[in-house]
C-alpha cells in the first residue's frame, strides 16, 4: 500500500533563529526537501526612503546607519558620496583616507559577523561565531574612538567626516593589523578542512555564473559564483584606484565558495588598510560645506562596495535643502532574488545553510 | 558531593542481592532508588555547570561566573527559573500526549542506572541481561521525544521527532554491533561481571568497539555533531520547540540524563567502570563519566552538524559495515587465543581500527545532494 | 572607471531599430516609451558592443504630472553603464511592462516600486505587495501621500 503523502508549509520566520532579523520564508516542503520557498518581507519596513525627502541632506546620515546596521560605516560611505556627487563637493585628501579605513575595518567586520553567523548555520554551535566577534569587538573599539559610538557610528559628513581621529587610534589600529592576519589563519585551522563543514557546503546552492549576473546579485555572492566585479575596482570612488589589491573570486558558486571568499576578502582589506595606513596625509578632515546644502537640480547615482554587495544611493534634487527623492539600492534585497533557485529540492538543513552564505540584514532588506 | 561521601563512607552494606532477611530486599530497593536519583540529579547540574563553563573555555569567554562560588549554583539558577516559568500548551496541542511525552522520556533515562555498578555489586538489580535491558530501555525514551513532537502539533516538532525517530532506528544497530564485542570478550552479559573482567580496560582491546559506541551514542541521545533533532539553526529547538517551564526542565532533564547514562555505559563497557588504583571506586566511576562527557562537550563546540541524509549514510554505509567487520575480528580473536595475553591483541587492534578506517573512507561518501523538484 | 554611455549615442543606436521610440536623450539617460520599454531593453541587452547584462537597480521618482522610472544598465565586460528611463502620465493606474524577463533582478525591486510607488508592471508573474501588508491603502511614496 503506497502511503499517500501531500507537501506541507512550513513558516520560517519571522521569528526564528537564523533568519537574521524578522524575516519569513514561506517553505513548501516535502517531509524533509524544500519544494518551493517564498521570502515575506516588510517586517522592518520604516520608511526610510520617505522620511529622507521631510530632512535635510545632512539630517538624513544618521537614518542611514539604521540600513545595514552592521555595517554602518559603509552606508554613510555611500550616502555622502551621492551627495557629494550631486553637489559637486571637494573632499579633502585626509577625510578620503580616514573614510576608507573605516569603509575597510567596517567591511572585515561585517564579513566576521556573516562568516561567524553561516559557521553557527551549519552548526558550528557558536564557537567560531565567538571567536569572530572576539576580533570584531576591537574594530568596534576602534570605531568608539573616532564616533564615540559602538553600532550606529554616524561618522561620514557631507565634505568629510564629522572628526579626526584621536592619537590613540593609529597605535591601536597598528596593533590589530599587526595581529588580525594571524587570527584570519586561525578562522581557517577552526574548520576549512573540516569533513562535515565541505560536506554541508560543497555543492550546495550553486549560483551559476549567468544566473547571478542576470539576477542583480552583487558584493561577494557574484564574486562567489565566478565574476569578477568589484565597484572599487571596476569603479573607483573615493580614493580606491591608489590602493593595490586582488579580487578574490569562487569557481563553483556554492556556499563554501561564498565562505572563502569572504575569508580572502578580509585578508584583501587588510592589504587596502596597511597602504591607506602608510599614506594617510595631514589636513583638514573636512571641506567647508554650508550647514545645508543645496545641490542643483538634477539626479545622481552612486555605488559603492559595501560587505553585502553593490550599495547604491540615487537622488533627485530640487535645489532645496532636502532630497526630492533618495532611493537606496538595497544589496540584501536583491542578492535574495535567486534565493528561491539556489534552495529548491535542497533539505531545509541546506535552505538554512543558503540563505546565510547569501548574508543579508533585514534593516537593508526592509528600509 | 556529599552524596557520594555518604555511599562510600556509609555503613549500610552496598549489596547485590538481597539477604535471606525479608525486608533487605526493599532495603536495598529503597536504598538504591534513592542513590540513582540523587547521583542523576547531582550528576547532570554538575554536567550542565561543566558544559557550560567549559564550553565557555573553549570559547574564549568566560561562561557563567556570578551565581555561587565560580559560578557554581549556576544549574541551581537554571532550575529554579526554568520551574517557575509559565507552561504554555498549544491550545491545538493534544493535551494528554504533550503532557505526557516529558515523563515517558524521562523514566527510561533514569531505568537504565539501575544496572550500573558504582561499585563492586553496588548496583539496584545485577541483572544477568544487563546490556539487553539498557539497550532495550534506552530506545523507549524515543517514543517520548516522538508523543512530544506528534502532541504540540507544531511543524518544527513534528520535523525533529521524526529525525530522532530516525537517527535511533538507523544508530541502534551499530551501537548493539559494538557492544556485542565486548560481551564476547567479557563472556557475560551483566554488567557486574563485565567489569569484573576487564582487567585492562576493553578500550585498549576493542577500539573500535568504543568508537562506535562513543558516536552512535552521540546521535541516540542528539548530543553534537549529530543533533539535529534539536537543531536550533534549522528547526528552533526540534521536538521541545513548544515546551515551557517544568516540562521543558524534564526535557532538559533527559537531555542531560541520556548524556549521563552513555558516559556511564561507555565507562562501564570499555574505561573499566569503577576499578582503578588508590582512589575509591565511585571516584573513578564519577572520574570516568566525567572525562566521557567533557569529549561530548568538545565534540559539541568543534563540529558543525550533519543533514539527515548524512546521518543516515553515516549509520548504514559507515558505522554498520565497520561493526560487523570489528564483530568478526573480535570473534575470531576469542574463538582462537581465549587465553592469549590480552596486551599483544592491544597494537594489533589499534592498527585494524587504523587501517579498516582509513579503507572505508576512501569508498564513502557524505550526503545525497541535491532532489530534482 | 565605468564609462557612462552617453544616452545620445545610444538613442542613435535605437532609432535605427525602433524609429520613433526614443522620447528624449541627453548625455545622462535616454527616455524611451513605455510602449516599446521591454523590446528596447532587450535591444540593449543583447547587442554586441552594448551587452548591458546587469541590472544595477530600478527606481520609480513621482513628479506629479507623471512617473519615472528609471533603469540603471550595466555591462560587466565593457565594464560601462546607462541610465535609461520611462515615463508614466496616467496617474490613477500607472501602467509599465515588466522587464523582469530580461533581468530577473527586477523582481523585487518592481514589487517595491508598485507597493511604494503604485505602479503597475504589466508581466510580472507576482505582482503584489513586498513591504506593506495587504490591505493598506495608497502608496507611501507618491508626494500626494501624506
Amino acid at each position: 500500500m503506497a502511503l499517500k503523502t501531500e507537501p506541507f508549509v512550513l513558516n520560517i520566520g519571522p521569528v526564528h533563529p537564523s533568519t537574521h532579523g524578522v524575516f519569513r520564508m514561506r517553505a513548501t516542503m516535502d517531509g524533509e526537501v524544500v519544494l518551493d520557498i517564498e521570502p515575506v518581507f516588510g517586517y522592518l519596513h520604516r520608511g526610510i526612503e520617505k522620511l529622507a525627502e521631510q530632512r535635510t541632506y545632512g539630517g538624513f546620515i544618521p537614518l542611514t546607519d539604521r540600513l545595514d546596521y552592521i555595517a554602518s560605516m559603509s552606508n554613510n560611505f555611500a550616502y555622502v558620496t551621492a551627495v557629494e556627487k550631486l553637489a559637486g563637493i571637494k573632499v579633502p585628501e585626509r577625510a578620503e583616507y580616514l573614510r576608507v579605513i573605516m569603509a575597510e575595518l567596517q567591511r572585515i567586520a561585517a564579513f566576521l559577523i556573516a562568516v561567524g553567523a553561516f559557521l553557527n548555520d551549519c552548526g558550528a554551535f557558536f564557537t567560531p561565531f565567538i571567536y569572530m566577534f572576539r576580533e570584531r569587538e576591537k574594530i568596534v573599539d576602534l570605531f568608539e574612538m573616532v564616533s564615540g559610538q559602538r553600532l550606529t557610528y554616524n561618522y561620514m559628513r557631507v565634505g568629510g567626516v564629522s572628526q579626526d581621529i584621536p592619537d590613540e587610534f593609529l597605535p591601536a589600529l597598528r596593533k590589530f593589523l599587526d595581529k588580525m592576519p594571524g587570527y584570519i589563519d586561525e578562522y581557517d585551522r577552526l574548520l576549512m578542512q573540516n569533513e562535515i563543514l565541505l560536506a554541508r557546503s560543497k555543492g550546495i546552492g550553486i549560483l551559476t555564473r549567468e544566473k547571478a549576473i542576470n539576477c542583480s546579485i552583487s558584493g561577494p555572492v557574484l564574486r562567489a559564483s565566478g565574476v569578477e566585479w568589484d565597484i572599487r575596482k571596476a569603479d573607483p570612488y573615493s580614493i580606491y584606484d591608489r590602493f593595490e589589491f586582488d579580487i578574490p573570486t569562487g569557481t563553483v558558486g556554492d556556499c563554501y565558495d561564498r565562505y572563502r571568499v569572504r575569508i580572502a576578502e578580509m585578508r584583501q582589506s587588510l592589504r587596502i588598510l596597511e597602504q591607506a595606513v602608510a599614506q594617510l596625509p595631514s589636513g583638514p578632515i573636512r571641506s567647508d560645506v554650508p550647514h545645508l546644502v543645496r545641490p542643483p537640480v538634477g539626479e545622481a547615482y552612486t555605488h559603492i562596495e559595501a560587505p553585502k554587495g553593490e550599495l547604491g544611493f540615487y537622488l533627485v534634487s530640487d535645489n532645496s535643502i532636502a532630497p526630492y527623492r533618495c532611493h537606496i539600492r538595497p544589496p540584501s534585497l536583491i542578492n535574495l532574488t535567486a534565493l528561491r533557485e539556489m534552495v529548491r529540492g535542497w533539505k531545509i538543513a541546506d535552505a538554512i545553510v543558503i540563505f546565510g552564505s547569501i548574508d543579508i540584514t533585514v534593516g537593508e532588506i526592509d528600509r | 558531593m556529599a552524596i557520594i561521601d555518604f555511599v562510600i563512607n556509609s555503613r549500610v552494606p552496598m549489596q547485590a542481592l538481597p539477604p535471606d532477611w525479608p525486608g533487605g530486599f526493599w532495603w536495598h530497593w529503597l536504598f538504591f532508588t534513592v542513590v540513582i536519583i540523587g547521583f542523576v540529579l547531582t550528576m547532570v547540574m554538575g554536567f550542565i555547570y561543566i558544559e557550560r563553563r567549559g564550553m565557555g573555555y573553549m570559547q574564549s569567554r568566560l561562561g557563567p561566573n556570578r551565581t555561587g562560588p565560580f559560578g557554581l549554583l549556576q544549574p541551581v539558577a537554571d532550575a529554579l527559573k526554568v520551574l517557575l516559568k509559565e507552561n504554555i500548551v498549544p491550545t491545538t496541542a493534544d493535551k494528554l500526549v504533550h503532557w505526557l511525552a516529558p515523563i515517558v522520556a524521562f523514566a527510561p533515562a533514569l531505568m537504565i542506572f539501575a544496572v550500573i555498578p558504582f561499585q563492586d555489586k553496588a548496583l539496584l538489580a545485577d541483572l544477568n541481561i544487563g546490556i539487553l535491558y539498557i539497550v532495550a530501555i534506552s530506545s523507549v525514551s524515543t517514543v517520548g521525544v516522538f508523543m512530544a513532537g506528534w502532541g504540540s502539533s507544531s511543524k518544527y516538532s513534528l520535523l525533529g521527532a521524526m529525525r530522532n525517530v530516525a537517527a535511533v532506528v538507523s544508530y541502534e544497530i551499530p551501537l548493539v554491533l559494538a557492544v556485542v564485542g565486548v560481551v564476547m570478550i567479557a563472556g557475560s552479559m551483566s554488567l557486574n561481571q563485565i567489569v569484573l573482567a576487564q582487567n585492562i580496560p576493553f578500550i585498549l582491546l576493542q577500539p573500535l568497539g568504543c568508537l562506535l559506541f562513543f558516536v552512535a551514542g552521540c546521535a541516540e541521545i542528539n548530543r553534537s555533531p549529530f543533533d539535529l533533532m534539536e537543531a536550533d539553526s534549522e528547526i528552533v529547538a526540534g521536538f521541545h520547540t513548544e515546551y515551557s517551564g517544568m516540562k521543558f526542565a524534564m526535557f532538559y532533564l533527559v537531555e542531560y540524563a541520556e548524556a549521563l547514562a552513555i558516559s556511564a555505559i561507555i565507562t562501564t563497557l570499555f574505561l573499566g567502570g569503577w576499578r582503578g588504583p588508590l582512589l575509591p571506586p565511585i571516584l573513578w566511576f564519577v572520574l570516568k563519566v566525567v572525562i566521557v562527557f567533557f569529549v561530548m562537550v568538545w565534540t559539541r563546540t568543534t563540529l558543525p552538524r550533519v543533514r539527515i541524509d548524512q546521518l543516515m549514510a553515516l549509520a548504514w554505509k559507515f558505522l554498520l559495515p565497520l561493526a560487523l567487520i570489528n564483530l568478526v575480528i573480535t570473534a575470531i580473536q576469542v574463538l582462537i587465543w581465549p587465553t592469549a595475553l590480552p596486551w599483544i591483541l592491544v597494537p594489533v587492534n589499534f592498527a585494524i581500527m587504523v587501517v579498516l578506517i582509513l579503507i572505508w573512507s576512501k569508498f564513502f561518501k557524505l550526503g545525497l545532494g541535491r532532489i530534482e523538484v | 572607471m565605468t564609462r557612462t554611455l552617453s544616452g545620445k549615442d545610444i538613442a542613435g543606436q535605437l532609432e535605427e531599430k525602433f524609429p520613433g521610440s526614443i522620447v528624449e536623450s541627453n548625455q545622462a539617460h535616454l527616455i524611451v516609451k513605455s510602449e516599446v520599454l521591454p523590446d528596447t531593453l532587450r535591444f540593449l541587452k543583447e547587442t554586441a558592443g552594448l551587452d548591458f547584462n546587469y541590472l544595477n537597480h530600478i527606481t520609480a521618482v513621482d513628479y506629479y504630472q507623471y512617473f519615472e522610472v528609471v533603469y540603471q544598465l550595466s555591462s560587466l565586460e565593457h565594464n560601462h553603464t546607462t541610465v535609461v528611463k520611462a515615463r508614466c502620465y496616467d496617474r490613477e493606474n500607472p501602467s509599465l511592462p515588466s522587464v523582469i524577463g530580461i533581468w530577473q533582478g527586477a523582481d523585487f525591486q518592481e514589487r517595491e516600486i508598485y507597493d511604494l510607488m503604485g505602479i503597475n508592471f504589466t508581466g510580472h508573474p507576482n505582482m503584489k505587495r513586498i513591504f506593506l501588508w495587504e490591505d493598506f491603502q495608497g502608496h507611501p511614496l507618491r508626494k500626494d501621500y501624506l
